[in-house]
């Protein structure tokens, strides 16, 4: 059973609704930071890696063309 | 026996069976997790003596077990590695260090935070808090080593050795509620035991502690996967891989 009367007893839960509610969102925005970063990372990575492929690619094609040229 | 265990230890195979697993772990995670905040913050009775600052336990307790938890993750993968050389455990312990730092830190700010509607302070130097704020200190080292070596390898065995040697902390942090005086209340959760709490409180505790164990999980293969695929990008299985990236993210690579 909910254990309180109205939303606004809720929020306050009896005087030590600071600290209870600091201290969920604190772990929450710290807890959703933990799963951002490697998402952030990789894609980081993933597009790091796409970049050296298109350098690698027109570099090929550049000498390619350089062979056949005269 | 040994194909599999050079199976497992082939950070290709890690990242395609990690992956199918991820999903149903977040799912998971997220739905332990919510019905365990619901359940804790709202309808577990409250504590008699602590009033309603009490509901702080249920992100206390599991996030100072998966900091202990992921420290014996740590040293254990650096064993592993320094012993048989796997190149996958490495990875393990590198991504495994940040994310305890993390869950130490969240343990010893609720605990803070607790302490003071409930001792009258924030901070004590009693034996349980400042063997946890030992273990935050190891993390973070173990984090420093692998920035201080240009190679790898170096950087692997110096953090392997460091989190091994600080295993010395693990039992003094499990006992030092029966060991010395101390403000912090002991265990509330005994293995051996029937827990002290009444089912009520009880319940939605173990809901959150599975889900932060899920959500350890996915966050530890998370981290691995982006370091797997760090340390092979120039292998051909990543550089196949990342040409069948979805075009929304290629988009971006354009510029």
């Amino acid at each position: 059973m909910f254990q309180f009367e109205s939303l606004s007893d809720f929020i306050q839960m009896g005087g030590h609704g600071t600290y209870v509610w600091a201290a969920y969102l604190i772990s929450l925005l710290v807890l959703i930071g933990l799963v951002v970063s490697p998402l952030l990372r990789r894609r980081k990575l993933v597009q790091e890696v796409i970049r050296q492929q298109r350098r690698e690619a027109a570099r090929q094609k550049n000498s390619d063309t350089a062979q056949t040229a005269p | 026996m040994w194909q599999w265990f050079h199976r497992l230890g082939s950070p290709r195979w890690f990242y395609n069976t990690s992956g199918k697993w991820l999903p149903w772990l977040s799912v998971l995670a997220a739905i332990l997790l919510s019905l365990g905040v619901v359940w804790g913050l709202g309808f577990a009775p409250q504590d008699a003596k602590q009033g309603n600052s009490f509901r702080i336990i249920y992100i206390h307790v599991p996030a100072s077990f998966l900091a202990l938890a992921g420290y014996y993750v740590m040293a254990i993968s650096g064993a592993v590695g320094l012993i048989w050389k796997m190149k996958l455990a490495d990875m393990v312990m590198k991504s495994a260090a940040p994310i305890g730092a993390v869950l130490t830190f969240v343990a010893l700010v609720t605990g803070a935070i607790w302490g003071k509607p409930t001792w009258g302070t924030y901070w004590v130097w009693d034996a349980r808090i400042t063997s946890m704020l030992v273990l935050f200190f190891l993390y973070l080292g173990v984090i420093a080593l692998q920035y201080s070596y240009t190679s790898q390898d170096a950087a692997s065995k110096a953090s392997a050795v460091l989190s091994l040697v600080g295993m010395v902390n693990i039992p003094i942090i499990y006992k030092s509620v029966d060991w010395w005086y101390t403000l912090h209340q002991p265990a509330t959760i005994r293995l051996t035991e029937a827990p002290s709490m009444h089912p009520d409180m009880f319940h939605p505790l173990l809901v959150m502690i599975l889900g932060f164990y899920c959500f350890y999980a996915v966050a530890l293969i998370l981290n691995t996967r982006v370091e797997i695929l760090y340390r092979e990008r120039r292998t051909r299985w990543v550089q196949d891989m990342v040409l069948e990236t979805p075009v929304s993210e290629i988009r971006e690579g354009q510029n």
